[in-house]
């Protein structure tokens, strides 16, 4: 059976030339549908990636309790030097605990491309531990900047979408001029920001506190420690997470969005497509209608008809998912994009085609091959063969 | 029979086909229709403002408060007839659906929005009492809320003396808009400032996030703006003024180019719908290239058959794109239905409009060329079968 | 005596095929009185449906003049031809070339499309076209549930509703069977003798051209001399 499948597909795959027009129709339908489904998740994916790897899991990040961002989240000193003392801290190379106070603020720039409107970019006061809890943040040009001075470092992510942040330019913040001294690279998220000491930041922006407290834990067992003393102190209501987890969470109402966005659009694009396809696939049985009835009153079974029907739908379809994951690749692959995060500031990111979803298009255009060549198959067995031979 | 009879006839020649293509189209113009309306609704959030209002923050972003003791430098400025003030109050109604609700002065607010419509009394109970709450129709609807009751609401943001992040508001209005755009916007909900900066935990008096001006006939908006930013120039408190509507379209710009991306995915899809109509439509013709010369020879001239291959592909994509606008329309409205207002997915005239100028031109584009083909074709090939 | 219907004048044929140009009539002359009924006969390529086709302004002749109903059709612009074929001629083909979507009422309507009649007369003159075909029982059928000699009365019905006084045939019967054939050569005799129509009808077949009251032969794009 299988042998005669292949010599009917053979002889199908051939002809396609002949019927270049709706084979195309199906190619382009899929291509179509792909490169859509395959550009919104590359998104969400570029989105998730960016935040994912934010974030340790060997580290805890503890905000003010029930705020669920770090916009939200404020405590005063007092709070602050408490949870540095916790249990479960890791001590550093000073044999200090390893913890970083930081500072939320929202600075607003303008956009690269968009000179008429600012957007809101993420201002961190961090302390010098910051930067030992973050060993993947490198300074890339110019310099780091000097505490107790109004100087900025500015993420790689931020010069990329927006302007007047360039190194050695000045940045007016509440009444203030700020030095852009230096830019950093950390391939995640906190590409998105701008850094400044602490107190400086503090006093520039009349805030006595901090928004964030960062802390390495000591493994195994430094997380629970933290999280049951930190519950333990009335003094203080918190929320302990792990920095990962915490990230991740963050991306949660972007992926959903984009999601149902990318759900919806790829149903309905699919079912266009699939129709496309039942209509290019039943010309193309017709159109092969005195060939099919010749093999069938030769002795062909009407199985093998049916198979190739089917293999050639499904060549088509995957051939147009090819096309439509690499045009979305080609063209989106990379692309530096921003968003409203949850801060509302500012999240810089790339979209990223990624192997896993080029897998998942070209199972979207295996389930539409099939459904477009199935009943078009049937027909082309079941159609009686002298009907077929004596229309033709 | 008629000549729209006769067209009409020939659609439905090859009916599987026809049923198809149209189901295609359909599916096209169902996915216009939504995003779409998406995109008006992210992009003409602004266009509804009618007066004039200036909308006063802090320049580094709105999230950073400003003092209330702005108030009399801002009313002093030559055009400014009233001030009015909003603070973010981070609502929650039961554990996580987040409100749009802010602390503010009620009779300000009530002189600097004449758009709301609430019964006077309710305004004066709103004055008067220091708990009180109002909200607009839409979430006194969605969540079955009546005046009298005491309504539950926590903050994101913002504990109470007592430590707790819940508060409770009495109900004591209910506003509507002034017309169908306004009436969209009663999603929101107000309480007293008074009342917060006396409970609120950290003691945090006379803050807000945002001044709104209302400015007199025939001010200029521009240089009021400027002379206010000049005016907190270089302090602690530095300004950002833009018109209302200015600030509308630029919250939605920090999301990100929605436009930009509904655009992309319309033209790959209707890219691919022309692909797949034209296709069908030229199918079709070369078919009937003998009927459309017999046509020739009833006396039809080359325009009349030109013009019944495009009436066909006209009446095919009309067909399919009403269909699927209606279809958008009754997705928008369930989605409206059950996120209970939240998300509202209208297909309002504009989107209709566009809508019927994408069926145009599509229908020219699937039928100019069989159309010319037919135009062309001479009656003795024809019949010969050359 | 009265213009003769048809007035064919020194008309020559030339068709470009590619590079090639094929002479497909030679300065031929002839001419068809009112009620005539001419069939015309001749070999594969002789030309005698490209006469047809000329005589019922389907084409143009390269070189000649041709004169139907006291117009010169070979002056008419494309527009104009389309317009005199709608009132002054009514074709029929071998393969009926009926619209297979509509009904037989529809098909018999369409050319009345093109005049200014109103709904209600041109159901009327149809009702008439598809009596004197004896279809009127059939009015409503499709193409496809008719037999071949219906088809062919369906398509005579067509040419006959706009009144044309000339009717043209490309070989009717040639799909038919001898007796379907035989009974649609007497339609169109009677069509001939009591309506008075002129009917020029092409055919292979010596049986066929008995029906009509004279035979021309063509050969090689030029007239042989007979006499019926």
């Amino acid at each position: 059976m299988l042998r005669q499948a292949f010599a009917i597909t053979g002889l199908s795959v051939r002809s396609i030339p002949e019927r270049w027009a709706p084979s195309l129709v199906i190619v382009i339908g899929l291509a179509g549908v792909v490169a859509v489904f395959t550009a919104l998740l590359a998104m969400s994916a570029g989105f998730e990636s960016t935040l994912k790897s934010t974030g340790r899991h060997d580290a805890a990040i503890i905000l003010r309790g029930g705020s669920d961002a770090e916009l939200n989240s404020g405590f005063d000193r007092d709070s602050t030097d408490l949870i540095k003392e916790k249990p479960g801290i890791r001590p550093g190379a000073d044999g200090k605990p390893l913890a970083a106070a930081e500072l939320m603020v929202i600075a607003e720039l303008v956009r690269r491309d968009d000179v008429r409107s600012g957007a809101n970019v993420t201002l961190r006061g961090v302390e010098p531990a910051s930067f030992m809890l973050r060993p993947q943040l490198k300074i890339v040009a110019g310099r780091n900047f000097t505490p107790g001075l109004r100087e900025l470092i500015v993420g790689r992510g931020v010069l990329q979408q927006f302007q007047g942040a360039d190194v050695g330019q000045t940045v007016r913040m509440r009444g203030s001029e700020w030095t852009v001294v230096g830019e950093f690279a950390s391939g995640d998220s906190h590409d998105s920001e701008m850094w400044a000491d602490i107190n400086v930041a503090r006093s520039t922006f009349g805030r006595l506190g901090s928004s964030s407290v960062l802390a390495a834990l000591d493994e195994p067992g430094g997380f629970d420690r933290l999280k049951a003393a930190i519950a333990a102190d009335p003094r203080l209501s918190m929320d302990v997470l792990r920095e990962d987890d915490y990230f991740s969470g963050q991306t949660k109402q972007f992926r959903q969005t984009i999601g149902v966005l990318a759900g919806v659009v790829t149903v309905i694009m699919g079912l266009g497509a699939v129709f496309a396809a039942l209509n290019s696939m039943y010309a193309a049985v017709a159109a092969r209608g005195k060939e099919i009835a010749t093999l069938r009153a030769i002795g062909f079974g009407g199985l093998p008809v049916v198979v190739s029907v089917m293999i050639e739908a499904l060549l088509l379809a995957l051939a147009g998912a090819v096309l439509g994951a690499l045009i979305a690749y080609l063209l989106f692959n990379n692309l530096s994009v921003a968003t409203l995060g949850q801060n509302f500031t500012q999240v810089v990111f790339s979209f990223k085609v990624t192997p896993q979803l080029v897998v998942r298009g070209l199972v979207i255009a295996v389930l539409i091959g099939m459904i477009g060549g199935f009943l078009p198959a049937l027909r082309a067995a079941r159609v009686p063969v002298t009907t077929s031979l004596r229309e033709s | 029979m008629t000549r729209t009879g006769f067209v009409v006839a020939n659609l439905f020649r090859k009916r599987v086909r026809t049923i198809l293509t149209l189901l295609s189209v359909i599916m096209a113009f169902l996915l216009f229709g939504l995003l779409q309306s998406v995109n008006s609704v992210f992009s003409s959030g602004a266009d509804f403002v009618g007066a004039t209002r200036l909308f006063v923050q802090a320049r580094v972003s709105f999230t950073t408060a400003l003092p209330v003791s702005m108030v009399p430098k801002l009313e002093a400025i030559a055009g400014v007839t009233r001030v009015a003030y909003l603070q973010w109050f981070g609502g929650v109604w039961q554990t996580n659906t987040p409100l749009i609700m802010f602390t503010l002065d009620p009779q300000r607010y009530h002189d600097v929005y004449p758009e709301w419509r609430m019964p006077e009394d309710q305004w004066q109970a709103f004055e008067h009492t220091r708990t009180g709450v109002i909200v607009g129709r839409q979430l006194a609807d969605q969540y079955g809320w009546k005046i009298g009751q005491k309504i539950p609401i926590s903050s994101q943001i913002w504990p109470q003396k007592d430590g707790s992040k819940a508060w409770a508001f009495d109900l004591v209005g209910i506003f509507d808009g002034k017309d169908e755009e306004w009436q969209k916007r009663t999603n929101q909900a107000f309480i007293q400032q008074d009342y917060f900066d006396e409970a609120n935990q950290f003691g945090i008096k006379g803050r807000t996030n945002f001044f709104i001006l209302k400015l007199a006939p025939g001010a200029n908006a521009e240089t009021i703006s400027k002379t206010v930013d000049a005016m907190f120039e270089n302090s602690p408190d530095e300004t950002k003024t833009q018109t209302e509507k200015d600030f509308n379209i630029s919250f939605v710009k920090q999301i990100g180019d929605i436009g930009l991306i509904v655009r992309w995915i319309l033209f790959a899809v209707f890219f691919t719908l022309l692909l797949v109509v034209g296709n069908t439509m030229a199918q079709s013709v070369r078919e009937r290239i003998p009927e459309l010369a017999v046509l020739k020879t009833l006396g039809f001239s080359d325009g009349s058959v030109l013009g019944f291959v495009l009436a066909e592909a006209f009446a095919l994509v009309l067909l399919g794109g009403l269909v699927g606008l209606a279809l958008a329309s009754i997705a928008g409205a369930m989605v409206e239905k059950q996120t209970g207002g939240q998300f509202l997915l209208e297909l309002d005239g504009g989107v209709w409009l566009l809508g019927v100028v994408a069926i145009v031109l599509m229908s020219l584009a699937v039928g100019v060329l069989p159309a010319l083909r037919a135009r062309r074709l001479k009656i003795v090939d024809a019949l010969a079968g050359r | 005596m009265s213009e003769p219907m048809v007035q064919v004048h020194n008309v020559t044929k030339v068709y470009e095929r590619g590079k090639q140009k094929v002479e497909v009539l030679h300065g031929l002359t002839l001419d068809i009185p009112k009620g005539d009924f001419v069939a015309l006969m001749g070999p594969s390529g002789s030309g005698k449906t490209t006469l047809l086709n000329l005589i019922g302004g389907l084409d143009k002749p390269t070189a000649g003049e041709i004169t139907v109903g006291g117009n010169r059709i070979d002056q008419l612009g494309s527009g104009q031809l389309a317009r005199w074929r709608a009132h002054n001629v009514g074709f029929v083909f071998q393969f009926y070339n009926l619209m297979p979507v509509l009904s037989a009422e529809a098909n018999v309507e369409l050319p009345l499309l093109l005049t200014k009649l109103s709904a209600a007369q041109r159901r009327k003159n149809v009702a008439v076209a598809l009596e004197v075909v004896g279809l009127a029982d059939r009015a409503k059928h499709k193409p496809r549930e008719l037999s071949g000699g219906q088809e062919q009365r369906v398509a005579i019905a067509r040419a006959l509703v706009s009144d044309p006084q000339l009717l043209v045939c490309d070989e009717p019967t040639g799909d038919l069977d001898r007796k379907t054939a035989d009974e649609i050569l007497g339609l169109l005799q009677v069509l001939n003798r009591e309506h008075g129509k002129t009917i020029v009808i092409v055919t292979h077949d010596p049986k066929a051209a008995g029906f009509a009251r004279r035979t021309l032969h063509l050969e090689k794009g030029q007239l042989l001399e007979q006499a019926a």
